[in-house]
């Protein structure tokens, strides 16, 4: 009976409880309050955040429920940005949600919770809280899936999420029993203080890792572990693919980032070959297979596997530099694939939504500006210079360059330019192909969001320093003196 | 660990007689009795016609709703158990532990009351 | 000594026996009944690291709610499992190659078998003496381990949403039992006639 420090963990505790207030509010009134407790749940979020800020972590990390829980700097940057995110697709649903028949109130309650399992995950400070927040975080993303349960695409989507996803927890919990028998202790601190000064770490001990590296890159997508993106990118509505492409890929790359920084620091040589040979991986496939692609909810599948790549290159550097630019990226990464997103919502025609990057074409001359802002989003993804897209990949590919991972640095600088051909394919789909039918009126609450991200993309190169710091700031919190 | 699993002697007992009778009894018919089968004897038949159709029927998803709503308590009330051998050495903290995990469900079957999840029609 | 080496070995052959058998068997139903036996032999074994606790869970959870569920879930499905099967002798191959690389891998590790130095003082708590393994678990898992313990209770709270929004349908055109209205109604709202037999209404 240790000490609790519920202080710490006020954010989650607040979410926590707030969510089942939602539900009984929900059971007693029904789907009709569908878009009011949508709206509170981004409200619970946004206080979270304030509450967030508000615990102190300048000096020392904040361990709560007996070191179980942890709150540092790189956690709360970690958090702020997912639940972000998490309230911009909650606020990109309900249009959708009630035109598509799927406006049941659970919907806005399950990606609440979800963003309780990523909290849980970011702050994980043993295997079993990994665990556990990881397994909160999925089961709800598996039902969001899946709800629109009357059509085939929704179904199969969250039935082969549920089914892989159920697979790579399996190969995650082998990897930490093994762990856990070749170290004895799943805390993070101990087997950090176990490996520091262990000579030639055991055969078991590297299996186990390579298991639980496997296991967390199929949460993140990358390659090999990305087969199920794509179909489930397609499959599930857009505003689920929206949240999947955003929120979920922070909690679980900051988780990835501690476990490999934090607890296993001291074989940082041997899990560097894995996250390099992955990061390589998946910036090759996510650029040469999203070439062929029509449908623009698997391009994105496939940008956003490419956009792990880059990501993780910063891990593959294995320094604070690398985290920061880890970290960099993804705060930069979250805007534009939400923008995107947002756009692929408006595509609508005749109240019919639609999804193939020839349904684009001529989308200059009839919107003028949602065209302007797609191409600006696609611009920065591509990593065009002025745009906010390139300084992040700047930002990883530097901490390579500055490991001697020259290697790395130039695939990638390879890939992104491989991938800037079909962000530009799309461009020219948009502003030099003949129309065919003119997209309906976007809605009020997608303009936005895609103000929003429109306005990180162009004049986010102003707040490039106080991102760059806060970053540096929290990834120095992982890597102690 | 002897001790402990010398309690579990007579449950081993007990499946190997159980096991050993069972074989008995399959072998030994099968040894015993002179058997004649033939393709009218071994198909299935409903009251002496023939099967209408396959005696596999699609069961109502309801179902599995009400299982895996019984599964989901069925693990709180595994729960319970450590709790109740040692409540006099988890003092308070340990029994407003419980308190708020039961109180969690609680909400979660208000919820699945008020839709109706419950009720067969 | 004798007897529980003699039961670990039976145990472990029933457990790989039947759990090759819920795969390799044709009809769903026998699977389920294969992996019921799993489970047992499974709680055997379990009984024989003396974690009892763990073992009669193992009884009353899996064999007794999971094994069930399955078998609705197998009743569930409209599918001609015949032709389900078709694949399995394509696959079969991409299997056994996985099969082997991770047995491959567990005797490579087993017979390594080297501990890290620090593993022996950082050793995972044995049980403690005197206590009951059920008494053990709960002395440590409502207090030290508060905080996953009420995650789980979460985790709980989502299977049971999630299980509610993809399953539950509202049936329409069904008169349900309104208990309260059934209750609130009085005598008065009740008419009696009196039929005389034999001439009808």
């Amino acid at each position: 009976m240790a000490e609790l420090n519920l202080h710490a963990a006020l954010p989650e505790i607040w979410v926590a409880v707030s969510a089942m207030v939602l539900l009984l509010v929900g059971a007693y009134t029904g789907d009709r309050a569908m878009r009011l407790i949508g709206l509170l749940s981004m409200l619970v979020m946004g206080v979270a955040i304030v509450a967030m800020l508000g615990i102190d972590v300048s000096t020392v990390p904040q361990l709560a429920f007996n070191g179980h829980f942890i709150v540092d700097r790189f956690a709360v940057f970690a958090k702020v940005l997912a639940l972000i995110a998490a309230m911009a697709s909650v606020w990109m649903s309900f249009s959708y949600a009630e035109r598509e028949g799927m406006a049941r109130f659970e919907l806005p309650l399950l990606m609440l919770l979800a963003t309780l399992g990523m909290m849980l995950m970011i702050s994980a400070n043993d295997l079993i809280s990994l665990y556990v927040g990881l397994e909160l975080q999925s089961l709800a993303l598996y039902v969001t899936a899946a709800i629109r349960r009357d059509t085939v695409k929704s179904t199969e989507a969250g039935l082969k999420y549920f089914v892989l996803g159920a697979l790579s927890s399996g190969m995650l919990l082998y990897g930490a029993s093994m762990i856990y028998g070749f170290v004895g202790t799943v805390s993070f601190a101990g087997l950090s203080t176990a490996l520091s000064g262990a000579t030639e770490p055991s055969l078991g001990l590297i299996v186990g890792l390579v298991f639980l590296c496997a296991g967390l890159a199929f949460k993140i997508s990358a390659v090999p572990f990305h087969m199920w993106t794509p179909d489930v990118y397609e499959g599930a509505p857009t505003p689920i693919t929206a949240f999947f492409s955003a929120a979920p890929k922070v909690a679980a790359i900051a988780l990835f980032t501690r476990v490999l920084v934090d607890a296993f620091g001291g074989l940082t040589p041997q899990w560097q070959q894995i996250i390099f040979a992955v990061s390589v991986a998946s910036m090759l496939l996510g650029a040469f297979a999203a070439i062929g692609q029509r449908n623009i909810k698997r391009l994105m599948a496939y940008s956003s596997i490419g956009n792990i790549g880059y990501a993780l290159v910063g891990l593959a550097a294995g320094t604070p530099q690398g985290v920061s630019g880890l970290l960099f990226y993804m705060a930069v990464y979250v805007p534009m694939t939400l923008g995107s997103f947002a756009v692929i919502l408006a595509m609508r025609q005749k109240g019919q939504m639609v999804e193939e990057i020839a349904d684009l074409s001529g989308l200059a001359k009839s919107q003028p500006w949602l065209a302007h802002i797609f191409a600006a989003i696609l611009f920065s993804m591509a990593g065009i210079p002025p745009l906010v897209g390139f300084f992040g990949k700047w930002m990883v590919f530097a901490a390579a360059v500055n490991q001697g991972l020259y290697v790395l640095a130039v695939i990638g600088v390879v890939a992104s330019v491989v991938s800037a051909y079909y962000y530009v394919r799309v461009i020219k789909v948009m502003y030099f192909d003949e129309a065919v039918t003119a997209f309906d009126r976007v809605d009020g609450s997608l303009k936005l969001v895609l103000a929003s991200s429109l306005a990180v993309v162009v004049i986010g190169i102003l707040f490039i320093n106080p991102l760059q710091n806060s970053a540096i700031a929290a990834a120095a919190s992982l890597f102690p003196e | 660990m002897n001790e402990l699993l010398r309690e579990y002697l007579p449950v081993l007992i007990f499946i190997i007689v159980a096991a050993g009778l069972s074989g008995i009894m399959v072998i030994a018919s099968l040894v015993l009795a002179r058997q004649k089968p033939d393709s009218e004897k071994l198909s299935p038949y409903e009251c002496g016609f023939e099967a209408f159709d396959d005696a596999r029927r699609q069961f109502d998803v309801r179902f599995y709703l009400v299982s895996i709503l019984f599964i989901i308590f069925d693990l709180e009330v595994a729960f319970l158990f450590p709790w109740a051998v040692s409540l006099s050495n988890i003092g308070m903290f340990g029994f407003w532990s419980m308190m708020i995990f039961l109180g969690v469900l609680t909400i979660g079957f208000i919820y699945e009351w008020k839709k109706g999840a419950l009720e067969w029609e | 000594m004798i007897v529980q080496a003699l039961s670990f070995y039976v145990f472990a052959a029933v457990l790989i026996v039947s759990g090759v058998l819920v795969v390799a068997n044709r009809n769903p139903v026998y699977s389920v009944l294969f992996l019921i036996l799993t489970f047992f032999n499974a709680a055997g074994l379990f009984v024989l690291l003396g974690a009892e606790f763990l073992a009669m869970m193992l009884v009353v959870v899996y064999v007794g709610a999971v094994a069930v569920l399955f078998l609705f879930v197998v009743m569930m499905l409209d599918i001609n499992f015949a032709e389900l099967r078709q694949g399995f002798v394509r696959y079969a191959g991409i299997g056994a190659v996985v099969g082997i690389v991770l047995v491959a891998e567990i005797i490579f590790v087993v017979s390594s078998g080297a501990m890290s130095p620090a593993a022996g003082a950082l050793g995972g708590s044995p049980m403690p003496a005197g206590v009951t393994n059920t008494e053990a678990l709960g002395n440590i898992l409502y207090t030290d381990y508060f905080y996953l313990f009420q995650a789980a209770g979460v985790v709980l709270l989502i299977a049971m949403i999630g299980a509610i929004v993809l399953t539950h349908r509202e049936r329409e055109g069904v008169r349900r039992q309104r208990i309260a209205a059934q209750l609130a109604r009085d005598r008065r709202s009740v008419e009696i006639k009196k039929v005389p037999t034999g001439t009808g209404i």
